[in-house]
């Protein structure tokens, strides 16, 4: 065999390795009822929840803190309109009770989801909507 | 209503997409006919083109100046308290600013292509306004058909984007201020970053086109010599630019590092290497005339992922992966376009010229230099493949639901550690494989004279990585929660980027000793290098071995259902209670604002004023030489400082002030601080204090009978009573004749300042009115409650709150000075580069070849 055949096949195994490890390593976006799905079959990998915060006539609820302010509960409501109680191993992101958005990453603990990460998606951080007159 | 610049610069938008498109035609057509004089009728219009460029940047300036609030840009992004640099940097916050910004570094490139060049203008110049007619279209801002919207302009009115009632009312509404400028970008970082990143990205289009007018005249080989240096130039700035968004993250942000693997991040950083990929199948080319189809499909790369990454960031696709990327301002079919145009177009002219171009069938041999720099370029090809696959997941997915499919491909759950596992690995092949290459580039080379040369670069590579790993140095990173193999990996995969760095360093060295002996103008590439290899041992060490020194086991366990979940990598600390944290003691001391002249001066010590900008002291500050009464200008109206001291053990202190931004529209943002020496930085940012809008809540209320001069206890603190003040006026209250009003004053000692209580009790109309008075770095309220005349006594009321608190994080980040060193070495290397190549093409130009 040449070299540059040799170097070919070589480049292309490190390619297709890429490909499997980076799709293997991908996430998955689910609802809370798939999500608590496959925790039940044992199943305890990390999945992306998108939803928000729940609100009764436009106000927050279910919003917890710990005593030691490092950690918080939370209720939210996925795309599908299920509704969960949330808890973070985080301080509470000054952003939280303006987002419009809510993505988190984790998994289910009994009937609880720790979300280990938090992104939040906010209204006015590129585009206004309102007019302070 | 100022209508005016408006129109003007609408006006000029419009004719700047015109004369592109003309100036386009017409380099064409001279292309075409070898014409002169139809060039110089392009040069014509294309430098009415630049004007009008000019002309459109002029009147959005005019607006943001002088706060013409009725268009939706002053609005949206500025506000009147804005200081004149962040006037200049508010202009690239939105999207329609940052294309304006690619367009004029465009336009100034076209400038020094027409000037320089001789025989290239014509055909390249086709290509640039062919690029510069559709990054105008971008913001044109015209609707031909009800559903049709070409480009969003930045000279729309408010009124015209958003759709309040007042506008109902009254049209001509115009706001009294803006919404001002995100915090974030408040920073001297953004005001040069940007322009220095849309350099690189607009100088990608300069070998691109002298690629192109290669392909498109037939002359497949001899573009390389002009487009070389724009490559090198193009890859340096685009370089520079990537790294000083990533200083401005680690100073700014709070994710606690200077890389994150985010979309915007990746989406530069992926052109880059295929930029740096192509530069070294160029100098290949010139060298031996192999590599010339490597070298067309790098370059015409390199510049369309440069389209693809701004498909990716601004056509709102990335969605939910990215918290960073612009919205979507209606652009998305035409980035498609643009994207297509490009992609499709250099695709055929290249496939038409395909056969013409010359390759070798002659087999690799291992002892060539050619080999080595494949090796190197198929690298970096790898780590761009690997970094584009997975940060166009979305894209994925937008295109598998076009036909159905759902693929649903998230981003990965750990982001920078699924990028990080593939990455390390090829870039430790690349550090091996730029110091070994380098023998080759020099030396004809045989396996006895290798052996020769690899032998103390790789003597000294392995000594200081045996040195290492028997101090222990390897292993003392952050193992919590991870599974033994993993360790292993890591453990390895450090050794060996230790082992490669350090090796690639040596050999570089000795090249570099030999190359400059001969010809210091030849050395860029050894210098780069080591650059390069330099920074790599800075990533290592800072982001490898950085070690979370507020990690904090004693809290109280809060959630006893999820122990192991809880972070414990934050800690709390109460206002003046100094608490133990690693090799220091930690004292918060409260909240500063900073003001011109004086520095941080503490919150409760000032009052504002009707002038935002303007503080009045309430007493005297005696350290800052200010007096009770004295005015003070504010540096920075949003900005809120911790004053945090850190007492090492062994007596060595310092303070620290991270800093938040608290913005109406915007949100609270904090900054971190950093505190720098020669081998590590700690880094500590604030993660969360107590909202200010909230109320304190009070208890414990204790009441006091005291007399004048008296010294008393509040809440532990010694206080003296020391007068009480009859007053001629209180603020908001009227007095009459039949009216007194008292005010107390109460000296009290804390931990480290003295503070006044001055509680105020007023008879007005025979009612009794109280004001009380808060010291706030105390948590006490005190309350004058009444008066005994028989008795000459006071009576107080106080009560106590919770002090004030903060949650932070600190990290300990060691050696991240060797990677801004090796940015600047890499710097250095790339100009010594970039000066070899530009005499080259400026030597033959002489001789009238270029």
């Amino acid at each position: 065999m040449k070299t540059s055949h040799i170097f070919a096949i070589a480049v292309i195994a490190i390619a297709v390795g890429i490909i499997i490890s980076s799709t293997g390593d991908a996430g998955t976006y689910m609802n809370f009822n798939e999500a608590l799905e496959i925790h039940s079959k044992g199943d305890d990998r990390q999945v992306h929840v998108v939803g928000e915060l729940k609100k009764v006539n436009g106000e927050v609820v279910g919003l917890s803190e710990s005593p030691d302010k490092r950690s918080f509960y939370f209720m939210m409501v996925d795309k599908a309109n299920n509704e969960q109680r949330v808890f973070h191993p985080n301080p509470i992101p000054n952003d939280l009770l303006r987002s419009e958005e809510v993505v988190i990453i984790g998994y289910y603990k009994k009937d609880t989801f720790i979300a280990k990460d938090i992104l939040l998606k906010c209204p006015s951080k590129y585009q206004e909507e309102e007019i302070k007159v | 209503m100022n209508y005016v610049p408006g129109e003007i610069g609408h006006l000029a938008i419009i004719s700047s997409f015109v004369t592109s498109f003309i100036a386009f035609g017409l380099y064409f057509y001279a292309t075409k006919h070898k014409s002169t004089s139809w060039e110089k009728t392009a040069n014509f219009f294309y430098y009415a083109h630049v004007a009008t460029v000019f002309t459109i940047i002029g009147a959005l300036f005019y607006i943001i100046s002088n706060h013409h609030f009725e268009y939706h840009y002053a609005w949206s992004h500025t506000s009147s308290l804005l200081p004149i640099y962040y006037q200049i940097s508010s202009f690239w916050e939105g999207q329609e600013g940052s294309f304006l910004l690619w367009i004029f570094w465009n336009t100034i490139l076209g400038l020094v292509i027409i000037k320089t060049n001789r025989k290239w203008t014509a055909s390249v110049m086709t290509v640039f306004c062919l690029i510069q007619a559709f990054l105008t279209s971008m913001i044109l801002g015209v609707v031909p058909f009800e559903s049709l919207k070409i480009g969003s302009s930045p000279f729309m009115l408010l009124r015209d984007v958003i759709s309040a009632p007042i506008f109902k009312m009254n049209p001509d509404f115009i706001p009294k201020d803006g919404n001002g400028l995100n915090p974030l970008l408040q920073n001297y970082w953004m005001v040069i970053h940007p322009p220095t990143l849309f350099l690189g990205f607009a100088t990608t289009m300069v070998p691109f086109a002298y690629c192109m007018a290669g392909m498109w005249r037939g002359e497949i080989k001899e573009w390389i010599r002009p487009a070389l240096p724009w490559a090198q130039f193009s890859a340096l700035v685009l370089g520079i630019g990537i790294l000083m968004g990533a200083y401005w993250a680690y100073e700014t942000l709070n994710f606690g590092g200077y890389w994150n693997w985010d979309p915007v991040e990746n989406a530069i950083y992926v052109p880059w290497l295929i930029m740096v990929a192509s530069i070294h199948t160029m100098i290949a080319y010139k060298k031996s005339e192999k590599a010339l189809k490597t070298s067309i499909i790098l370059v015409v790369a390199s510049f369309v992922l440069i389209v693809y990454s701004t498909y990716l960031t601004r056509s709102g696709v990335l969605g939910d992966s990215s918290v960073h990327s612009f919205t979507d301002v209606g652009l998305y079919n035409q980035l498609v376009l643009y994207l297509l145009t490009f992609l499709v177009g250099s695709a055929i002219l290249i496939i038409s010229q395909w056969k013409k171009i010359p390759s070798t069938n002659e087999e690799l041999e291992t002892y060539s230099r050619e080999f080595w720099i494949f090796l190197g370029v198929t690298t970096l090809c790898l780590m761009a493949f690997h970094v584009i696959l997975v940060t166009s997941f979305p894209v994925f997915n937008k295109l598998g639901g076009l036909i159905g499919l759902d693929l649903n491909l998230a981003p990965p759950v750990d982001q920078v550690g699924a990028y990080t596992k593939v990455q390390i690995w090829l870039a430790i092949a690349l550090a091996f494989f730029s110091g070994t290459g380098q023998f080759f580039w020099w030396k004809r080379m045989d396996i006895d004279k290798l052996k020769k040369a690899v032998m103390i670069p790789a003597i000294i590579a392995i000594g200081a990585t045996l040195v290492m790993f028997l101090t222990g140095y390897f292993s003392s990173f952050d193992q919590e929660g991870k599974e033994k193999f993993d360790l292993l990996i890591s453990l390895l995969s450090y050794a060996l980027i230790f082992l490669c760095a350090v090796y690639s360093i040596a050999a570089n060295f000795t090249i570099l000793l030999s190359v400059v002996k001969r010809n210091p103008k030849l050395s860029g590439g050894a210098i780069t290098h080591i650059g390069v290899a330099m920074m790599l041992l800075g990533i290592l060490f800072s982001s490898g071995y950085d070690q979370i020194i507020s990690k904090n086991y004693t809290g109280i366990l809060w959630s006893s259902e999820f122990p192991e979940e809880v972070n414990k990598n934050n800690l709390l600390i109460y206002q003046n209670d100094p608490r133990e944290m690693g090799n220091y003691t930690l004292q918060y001391k409260g909240i500063r604002r900073l003001f011109k002249d004086r520095g941080f001066v503490n919150q409760n010590f000032v009052e504002p004023t009707v002038d935002p900008e303007v503080y009045v002291a309430k007493q005297n500050i005696v350290n800052k030489g200010i007096l009770k009464g004295d005015s003070l200008t504010i540096d920075g109206v949003e900005n809120s400082y911790f004053e945090i001291d850190y007492i090492k053990k062994n007596g060595r202190t310092f303070t620290l002030f991270p800093r938040v931004q608290m913005n109406d529209a915007m949100g609270v943002v904090y900054s971190p601080d950093i505190k720098r020496t020669m081998f590590a930085d700690l880094y500590t940012h604030v993660r969360t204090f107590p909202d200010p809008e909230i109320r304190e809540e009070w208890n414990n209320k204790d009441t006091l009978q005291v007399q004048v001069g008296d010294t008393l206890y509040l809440n532990d603190y010694v206080s003296v009573f020391e007068r009480v003040e009859r007053l001629q006026s209180v603020a908001g209250v009227e007095l009459g004749s039949l009216d007194a009003a008292v005010k107390a004053i109460i000296r009290i000692t804390g931990e480290t300042d003295t503070y006044y209580a001055e509680p105020i009790f007023i008879i007005k109309n025979q009612n009794v009115g109280k004001i009380e008075s808060v010291v706030h770095d105390l948590a006490l309220k005190v309350k004058l409650n009444g008066i005994n005349p028989e008795q000459g006594t006071f009576s107080f009321e106080v009560s106590s709150g919770q002090k004030d608190w903060i949650i932070l994080e600190a990290v300990e980040k060691p050696y991240i000075n060797i990677l801004w060193l090796g940015t600047l070495v890499l710097t250095i290397g790339f100009i010594v580069a970039i000066r070899r190549r530009y005499l080259e093409f400026m030597a033959m130009r002489e001789k009238q070849l270029e």
